[in-house]
């Protein structure tokens, strides 16, 4: 299926929930021009197949593209960093800063501090063995690129001792 | 009485005067009918499909002509092409229209052509499809009476699309046209060919059809048939094509129509370096009856041949794909690829597919596959974490299966046609406006 005609299919789906008119392909397709900017993707996309073809940072691109138009209540990233070089990172990052505010939050799973150079998080928790050991704010991200998880680890193994 | 007896006797009502040769056709194909009779499920090609019921039925040829408003016909046409209509098997010519044509192609009904083309007519007719083995064939011929007929003189390339649109109107008492089809494409010609087939009002009645088509050396012919026949119709159609040293096929299916069809397109590369493409897409619900059989052989070195037949079916509906490859002995270096793909949409819906290969040449690249599936879980959980709902999805992805067919087809607007066909099948909205 299109890429461009799943995006407006979905759009439309959330905007009847919302309570909004559906948006005509006219429209559609110059809302989809102004979020495509920022991911930096080439149109062509949008006129293929769905995923098909598409490299590993095509993909990512689309659904931070695909995050940009329909601007989720709650977007999660599940390691949304693996494998990509930095350009492809760095618009990652900025889908993220883009839709981020006071309605729209992201919850970033990561194992690297890497991406967080270009995202500025509110809030970072430490998860080991699906539980928050440990939470602050920008600064504990940045300790833990010094000191590792090793401490955690050593902690949680004598705390179950 | 025997089934083929009402045929039999039909034939003494059969009128229009036709050249000395054509008789004498219709004459011999009569009697091998009549030695043949109606194929029954112990015959291998016949078996998944029985037409106990179309053969039982007393139908009666159909009357020319009905009243047909060009109104009625406004789903079923094509804009830009030049549209020969026929009703009840026979030429409409105040519901055709032609536009201009290259010198010397021929763009007429076959009645006509007996008397302004009766020496092509008589080269060509019935000199493809095969009447001394296949009942059907055997039957459509005995009754040649009319059809389209498209010829395209060496050189000649129509750029507009020749649409031929079948009309049948049922009246109650179930009646039966024979059309027939014959084109020729001389050297270098190029031209697209549409059918369509669409039912007008109610009971049931038979399409028996067929097409003979000679694509001589180096000339393109698209061919598309489009099936839209009523619930209660019966449908069965024969495309033979015989392809000439590089000379290039494609041929197109998209059945939506119809109680029971029956599909046969066969093509013949009888010379070296031709190619085909055998594409097709068959959607049935509720109890209908969707089987195709298609034949490629390739006689002679170096052609190639794709494939691509896909089916949805679902409600109690049956399918079959029957898809032969020969590969001759002389044929070394063919290249044929052959693929069936089936999804299912309900507990009771089935297929019969049956990929066949004869291959008597060491020296070629062949493929085949066949599938049968369910949709697929995990894409519709995609379309559903992204806030479509779950019918949606469901409609998007079946969607989408169909598409991988329709967009195939390079020439607009037909392939907004088939979106259009395709779209309304399924009672999409969604989808409708995909097609715009």
């Amino acid at each position: 299926m299109g890429n461009s005609y799943f995006l407006r299919t979905a759009l439309n789906a959330i905007r009847k929930h919302r309570g909004l008119e559906p948006l005509d392909a006219m429209d559609f397709l110059a809302l989809l021009k102004d979020k495509m900017k920022f991911v930096d993707m080439d149109q062509a996309l949008m006129s293929r197949s769905l995923n098909e073809g598409f490299s590993g940072g095509e993909k990512k691109r689309n659904e931070i593209l695909q995050m940009a138009v329909l601007e989720p209540t709650l977007a999660i990233l599940d390691e949304t960093d693996s494998g990509l070089d930095i350009d492809a990172l760095r618009i990652v990052a900025e889908g993220v800063n883009a839709l981020r505010n006071n309605e729209h939050a992201v919850l970033v799973v990561t194992h690297y501090q890497r991406l967080l150079n270009y995202l500025v998080p509110d809030f970072v928790h430490v998860l080991l063995d699906g539980r928050i050991v440990r939470s602050g704010d920008k600064g504990l991200a940045l300790e833990l690129e010094e000191t590792g998880y090793a401490e955690f680890e050593r902690a949680a193994g004598a705390a179950s001792a | 009485m025997r089934d083929v007896d009402i045929h039999l006797q039909n034939f003494a009502h059969l009128n229009g005067s036709a050249p000395a040769s054509v008789q004498q056709l219709r004459r011999t194909a009569l009697s091998r009918f009549a030695e043949l009779g109606f194929p029954t499920t112990r015959l291998e090609d016949w078996k998944y499909t029985s037409v106990a019921r179309l053969a039982r039925t007393p139908f009666r040829l159909a009357a020319a002509p009905a009243r047909v408003t060009a109104d009625q016909l406004a789903d079923g046409t094509l804009s830009g092409a030049s549209q020969l209509v026929f009703v009840n098997g026979r030429h409409a010519p105040e519901l055709s229209a032609l536009r201009p044509l290259p010198p010397g192609v021929r763009l007429t009904s076959l009645a006509a052509a007996f008397c302004t083309d009766a020496a092509l007519v008589e080269t060509h007719l019935g000199r493809y499809a095969d009447y001394t083995g296949a009942a059907f064939a055997a039957l459509n011929t005995a009754f040649i009476q009319d059809g389209a007929f498209v010829f395209l003189p060496k050189g000649a390339i129509v750029t507009d699309v020749i649409h031929v649109l079948f009309v049948s109107v049922g009246s109650g008492e179930p009646t039966i046209a024979h059309p027939r089809n014959l084109i020729v494409a001389e050297e270098g010609s190029q031209a697209t060919v549409v059918e369509t087939y669409i039912g007008l009002g109610t009971g049931a009645y038979c399409t028996n059809a067929v097409t003979e088509i000679a694509v001589e050396p180096n000339a393109t012919l698209v061919h598309c048939k489009l099936q839209q026949e009523s619930d209660a119709a019966f449908h069965v159609a024969t495309v033979q094509a015989r392809q000439d040293a590089d000379s290039r096929f494609a041929s197109y299916v998209v059945s939506i129509g119809g109680g029971l069809v029956r599909g046969d397109i066969n093509a013949v590369l009888d010379a070296p370096g031709g190619s085909c493409t055998l594409d097709g897409l068959y959607l049935a619900a509720s109890r209908q009856h969707v089987d195709h059989h298609t034949s490629i052989d390739h006689r002679r070195p170096h052609c190639t041949s794709r494939e691509l037949y896909k089916g949805i079916l679902d409600g109690h509906a049956t399918g079959v794909f029957n898809g032969k490859v020969f590969v001759r002995p002389a044929a070394q270096k063919s290249d044929a690829g052959q693929v069936n793909k089936n999804l299912l949409l309900s507990e009771d819906a089935v297929i019969n597919t049956k990929p066949q290969l004869e291959i008597l040449n060491d020296d070629v690249k062949c493929s085949h596959g066949a599938t049968i599936g369910r949709l697929d879980e995990d894409a519709l959980f995609y379309l559903r974490a992204r806030g479509i709902g779950a019918d949606e999805a469901r409609r998007l992805l079946i969607y989408a299966f169909a598409n991988e067919v329709v967009e195939r087809v390079a020439i607009e607007p037909l392939r907004a046609r088939l979106e259009r066909m395709i779209a309304s099948r399924f009672h999409d909205a969604g989808a409708a406006e995909v097609a715009k």
